[in-house]
């Protein structure tokens, strides 16, 4: 179905069209408790256990909110460098769905908690581009509806359809961008680094656990084609289901393409949801509405309306933790970092995991090493990011300790760190097992070396004709004897010893 | 015997109870007899749980032998309006929709009768979700007035009201939207409170209009209402609308009313709610009702409140705005009626199925309405101008409360109406709540006290007191003390 779509080369959009991005992202925020009831809020779990009257809106229940969540979403407006409103109200978006109890969310309309923020995106390249914040209002979570039988699993063609309400009424906050424009070809890489912005933020305040693959950050991009011709704003597609940094990426690119084809061909683009997929990384389009949603928004009349005090919001204002952009300067600071290899850091996803060796123990530079060389290569080969790598920075910590120890060699040190990774334990049960330890003892090295250099005649001569760079070879050859164990630098002494 | 326990008050029967004089299971059994044998006619009542009843009695009658502190109306049987949910007890606000569904959860008023010892004969009819001003809407056929049973006992709330005036039971809880407590109190010659809004929770009241709706006691006198007021109401944190203040002392305020003296009371005549369009019989009971205050030591003068003319389109906006959001949950997914799921229909198809078999005609009426009113393009226009004569109101109250400790007028501008006699006219049904409305929209309490018979047609008529907001026991006082003036009235033969 989606190679019948047309798209234009990514050159040539560029060349035509001003891309304009607009973002609007969910976090679910990990309180103990729903939005508006006492039942807990937590990611799986039998379904429909995690329900009570008022999260499955039975006739008569009603809302209370959740003070806590009120706490986290004005600490998040205040990250955002959002006005924290000084009285606002939740309102009822009516429409029908059998995953939604009430058959309305309680949301916030035209008085959102926070609103008139920004957040500051670096790009790959170091540049910062500042992404203005519309609003960042409170909502409750849908239930999830899983559709049996049919080839899609949405609900067209499915059999039949089975509900679960432990998410209905989980704690929401949607964050809305304005209109970015002006970001040309980089506008799928600002999308990118926008959300990814917003995740290391979400993440420092602790009020989420932005888990993209488990729908507690999500990601709706809008995306419309400016033609340079006309100067003209286009017409905007939403697309959903965007679950991953890169995908969101990808999307954009893909409308971008797609949207530049339609226009070329003379057509218009449709204002309309579409969904994005992740394994032919296209989009297409959600089902179509026969006529213009009309959420017929009013006051929620369950609840009271929310005046924050001014003393509060500076009390929370006083509760935000290190954020993630003065947390890189300082580290480049005590680190003596440059630009480049801060961002180099950055990009990697390795700030975090190096920063927590060295909290462990280690020595920055040590530690540094450890993740981008020898971790990031494994990271790579097993086509993962690093921080899911099976081994913490408190066991990076304990390799680089036991090498400065001279317990293990350098060697020595990656061989239990490749233990670590295949899951044989930490790296002092890897060292047991794998009967990894420096040969310290002389007698079995003279021992190598004098088998070593017995097998080379040749080149024992030419070292002691003193060609010492001769030696490597011995020292290689003893070093596969003893398996990688010895010190390779004792070894050389002593083949330098015995020809001299 | 029974027939003394029937006729007897609240209080009275309270008092034998707790003496040991007679047993809670008497009394239930006397109600639950006197429902039997007259309910054929009536219709008051849409479940009797007569096992719960008397399971609740025999808990009191035990506790009363055991010496144990027992609440002030413990034993003391009581009719529950189907719109508060009661666990594992049928709950179908009069709706074909809801046919069947046992709630999971005791509403707030349902929990602290039961805490309070208090015995629940059963559920009683109404409008289908509380829409209407006859208990002509009710899925489940009409409730007849006891005082001719051809005529309607008011609505919502007619079923409460219809047992009140039948003897079925000596309390009854209402709801009150636009005047569904008061109305029906008016008709029946019964008593009837809507609170302050906040003053008793809505938790597990099903809810046609959230910002309206408002539980109240319902009984044959104003002690008794007064005495279930303090058991149901105070703050409900499942509530967030439920006040956190203490609940007004109306027992205390209602005894210092029976004392007979108003004087210093100063009391506003409403002169918006008199005039053309008021059943002549009801206006001379009113003014009898005046005369009666003033004998009292009342000081009366008419106020003005001009806003008052714009409630009646206000709450026809508002209310049905609210219910169309509130009844959107009604789709067959979760609970009671589920129509065309025959595994070729989908689920758009079922919901609609379901809601077209499901709902009646004034409930569909008031979505659509409601729906309308708050599409873009109309919001402004209608919600949002309705919301605006609401604060006038508000203000108009604010005015006279200025001046006056309480307002007074007709709680109905006629006495009850023959059955199907409106049914086919919603605007003359509406206006059965003209001058109860007002209240509702400010969130100020009121009642209707009956002031006695028309001298036209020897039906009864409701006087209307209003207090502002938490001075609910201004209200119970100067209704005490008239009804006290006022004396026996007769009752209904049945």
């Amino acid at each position: 179905m989606t190679s019948l779509v047309e798209l234009m080369d990514y050159d040539e959009v560029i060349e035509k069209y001003d891309p304009v991005l607009g973002l609007e992202v969910h976090v679910e925020l990990h309180t103990n408790t729903k939005m508006f009831c006492g039942c807990a809020n937590e990611f799986g779990g039998e379904p429909n256990t995690h329900t009570c009257p008022t999260c499955l809106g039975l006739p008569g229940s009603l809302p209370v909110v959740n003070g806590k969540a009120v706490e986290s979403a004005i600490r998040i407006g205040l990250a955002l460098n959002c006005e924290i409103a000084e009285w606002c109200r939740f309102a009822r978006k009516n429409y029908f769905y059998p995953d939604m109890p009430k058959n309305f969310q309680t949301s916030q309309y035209d008085e959102p908690i926070a609103f008139n923020g920004w957040l500051d995106v670096t790009l790959d390249d170091g540049e910062v581009i500042r992404v203005e914040i519309e609003r960042a209002h409170m909502e409750e979570d849908t239930g999830k509806s899983l559709h049996v039988g049919g080839a899609t699993g949405r609900i067209h063609g499915a059999e039949h359809s089975l509900l679960d309400y432990n998410r209905a009424g989980v704690p929401l906050i949607e964050i809305v961008t304005k209109m970015i424009p002006g970001t040309g070809r980089r506008a799928p890489e600002v999308a990118r680094a926008y959300v990814t912005a917003l995740r290391d933020l979400l993440k420092a305040l602790d009020v989420s656990d932005v888990r993209m693959d488990q729908g507690s950050l999500r990601c709706d991009a809008n995306v419309s084609l400016t033609p340079k011709t006309t100067g003209e704003l286009g017409t905007r597609t939403e697309t959903k289901n965007v679950n991953s940094l890169r995908s969101v990426e990808r999307a954009v690119r893909f409308e971008m393409t797609r949207q530049a084809a339609v226009l070329a061909s003379g057509g218009t683009v449709t204002q309309e949801t579409r969904h994005f997929d992740e394994s032919s990384g296209s989009t297409s389009p959600g089902r179509k509405k026969e006529t213009a949603e009309d959420y017929r928004y009013f006051p929620e009349p369950d609840l009271v309306p929310i005046a924050p005090s001014r003393e509060w919001v500076e009390e929370l204002r006083g509760t935000l933790p290190e954020l993630p952009w003065e947390r890189r300067a300082r580290i480049q600071k005590d680190w003596n970092l440059t630009d480049e290899v801060l961002r180099d850091l950055v990009n990697a996803g390795a700030l975090d995991l190096i920063e927590a060796t060295v909290v462990a123990g280690a020595k920055p530079d040590e530690a540094r090493s450890w993740w981008v060389s020898y971790l990031a290569q494994q990271a790579n080969t097993r086509g993962v990011e690093l921080s899911d790598l099976p081994i913490t920075p408190g066991q990076v910590a304990r390799v680089i300790e036991l090498v400065n120890t001279n317990a293990l060699t350098n060697k020595l040190a990656r061989e239990a760190v490749n233990g670590v990774l295949e899951g044989e334990g930490s790296p002092d049960e890897v060292v047991e097992k794998r009967g990894l330890k420096v040969v310290s003892d002389d007698t079995a090295l003279e021992k190598a070396v004098d088998e070593a250099l017995a097998a080379q005649p040749d080149v024992a001569q030419k070292i002691r004709d003193g060609k010492v760079q001769a030696a490597g070879a011995i020292v290689g050859a003893v070093m596969k004897a003893t398996k990688g164990q010895a010190d390779a630098a004792r070894v050389r002494e002593i083949v330098l010893a015995r020809c001299s | 015997m029974t027939n003394d326990l029937i006729h007897a008050t609240a209080a009275e029967l309270a008092a034998k109870i707790h003496s040991g004089e007679v047993s809670s299971v008497e009394v239930t059994q006397a109600h639950l007899d006197r429902i039997a044998e007259t309910d054929g006619k009536v219709n008051a009542f849409l479940h009797v749980d007569a096992e719960g009843a008397l399971a609740q009695a025999r808990k009191v009658d035990a506790d009363v032998k055991a010496g144990k502190v027992v609440s002030p109306l413990a034993g003391v049987p009581l009719a529950l309006k189907d719109v508060m949910t009661t666990e594992g007890v049928p709950t179908t606000v009069g709706s074909k929709i809801l046919e069947g569904w046992l709630p999971p959860y005791d509403a707030t008023v349902t929990r602290k009768l039961k805490e309070a010892g208090v015995v629940i004969l059963g559920k009683t009819n109404m409008d289908e979700f509380a829409m209407g001003s006859s208990t002509e809407n009710s899925a489940y056929g009409p409730t007849h007035n006891p005082w001719d049973l051809d005529r309607i006992p008011g609505g919502s709330g007619g079923g409460s009201s219809a047992a009140l005036a039948a003897h079925q039971a000596p309390l009854a809880i209402g709801t009150d939207t636009g005047g569904s407590i008061r109305q029906p109190g008016a008709v029946t010659g019964t008593v009837g409170v809507k609170p302050t809004y906040g003053g008793v929770s809505r938790y597990g009241l099903v809810a046609f209009s959230s910002s309206l709706d408002q539980a109240g006691p319902c009984a044959r006198t104003v002690l008794d209402a007064a005495l279930l007021h303090e058991i149901i109401a105070g703050h409900d944190e499942m509530d967030s609308t439920s006040i956190n203040e203490p609940v007004p002392a109306v027992v205390a305020a209602a005894r210092e009313g029976l004392n007979g003296d108003l004087s210093g009371v100063r009391v506003g005549v409403v002169t918006q709610f008199q005039g053309e369009g008021y059943q002549p019989g009801v206006l001379r009971s009113f003014q009898a009702a005046v005369s009666q205050l003033k004998e009292l030591g009342a000081e009366i003068a008419d106020v003005s409140c001009p806003s008052f003319d714009y409630a009646l389109p206000a709450y026809y906006l508002i209310a049905p705005s609210e219910c169309s959001s509130n009844l959107a949950r009604f789709d067959a997914m979760r609970y009671g009626l589920r129509v065309g799921d025959d595994g070729t229909r989908s689920t758009e198809e079922v919901m609609s199925l379901t809601r077209e078999a499901g709902f009646g005609d004034e409930v569909k009426r008031r979505i659509m309405i409601g729906t309308y009113a708050l599409s873009s393009g109309y919001y402004d226009a209608y919600y949002g101008s309705a919301q605006k004569v609401r604060t006038l109101i508000t203000r108009d109250f604010q005015k006279a409360f200025a001046t006056f400790d309480v307002l007074i007028s007709p709680t109905t501008p006629t006495t009850a109406f023959k059955i199907g006699e409106r049914a086919n006219d919603p605007i003359a049904m509406y206006k059965a709540d003209l001058c109860t409305i007002p209240a509702n929209l400010a969130g100020t309490p009121a009642m209707s006290v009956p002031s006695g018979l028309s001298d036209e047609d020897g039906l009864p008529v409701g006087l209307q007191i209003m207090a502002p907001a938490l001075q609910d026991h201004r209200m119970y006082r100067v209704a005490a003390a008239y009804e006290a003036a006022r004396g026996a009235f007769g009752g209904p033969s049945l």
